[in-house]
């Protein structure tokens, strides 16, 4: 049930990302790119996604527990440090430099362009750095 | 001129996966965290892998059916892309978050550290790709 749960939420999910234009790196660019041609359209993913969660997770988070599983798994971490603002802005730079994002990345394996392969090859890797320079979290 | 409704349907099926995600199995929708969950073999994995799959499917499944098509190949060198996602990989988990844990997830409990992360990524990607596209761009 879990797992079905894992497939069918991925599948949505992926579905939002094609469907909003996050797997188009031409777009996410033309986003992040504002002084120069300006292509607002990807503010709305966001902000649609994130109107969603700011009003459903409050019901949801008052619970108990989820339905299929013990508790909930939330970050324990609070702190505003610089491992965080570093991180987020080398991620950031990352972004800006090719125009993928995680998921996107993922998503867009599937239409065969051997870069993007390359891109979450590298991304695996960077992973892989991170988690070796400062383990945990 | 621009397209505004189906960013937004988009973004309120990511957002809906999101709280079913969480409401069902008590998990946050981050990409990042659930593909580094995945490769590095956590316990109770099954469903990162086939969250995984699905995200795979997602794209396949929408292009096919709505005959909207591909996009273009991304016309920048190979060794952008991995620059890029190096970056993107060594950031997302330093900082514990990608666009979707800290943007869409983060955001949406009201974490002060995801809308701080939130803010710093898109200020550098925003000054990233003033750097690239207007600055080097006039020097070369």
């Amino acid at each position: 049930m879990k797992a079905i749960v894992g497939l069918l939420c991925g599948l949505v999910f992926g579905v939002g990302l094609a469907m909003s234009g996050m797997t188009d790196t031409a777009k996410v660019l033309g986003f992040l790119d504002v002084t120069g041609h300006w292509v607002p359209d990807l503010a709305f993913v966001m902000g649609g996604a994130v109107l969603v969660t700011l009003i459903a997770f409050r019901f949801v988070l008052k619970l108990q527990r989820p339905l299929l599983n013990p508790r909930f798994y939330l970050p324990g971490t609070t702190v505003i440090d610089g491992r965080l603002l570093g991180g987020a802005a080398i991620f950031g730079i990352g972004w800006g430099v090719y125009g993928y994002c995680p998921g996107p990345a993922i998503s867009a394996l599937t239409y065969l362009d051997s870069k993007t392969a390359m891109f979450v090859a590298a991304m695996l890797v960077g992973m892989a750095l991170a988690n070796k320079a400062a383990p945990g979290r | 001129m621009f397209e505004y409704t189906t960013p937004l349907i988009g973004g309120l099926l990511i957002g809906a996966t999101a709280v079913a995600l969480l409401y069902l199995l008590g998990r946050i929708a981050g990409i990042a965290g659930i593909v580094w969950g995945a490769v590095s073999a956590q316990p109770d994995n099954a469903w990162r892998w086939l969250f995984i799959v699905g995200l795979l499917l997602g794209p396949v499944l929408y292009h096919l059916l709505s005959g909207v098509p591909n996009p273009a190949p991304s016309a920048l060198p190979w060794w952008q892309a991995v620059a890029g996602g190096l970056l993107v990989g060594f950031g997302v988990k330093l900082g514990s978050g990608c666009t979707s844990g800290h943007g869409v997830c983060g955001i949406g409990r009201l974490s002060p550290r995801s809308l701080v992360a939130t803010i710093t990524f898109m200020a550098t990607g925003i000054v990233t790709v003033y750097v690239i596209r207007h600055l080097l761009e006039r020097l070369l």
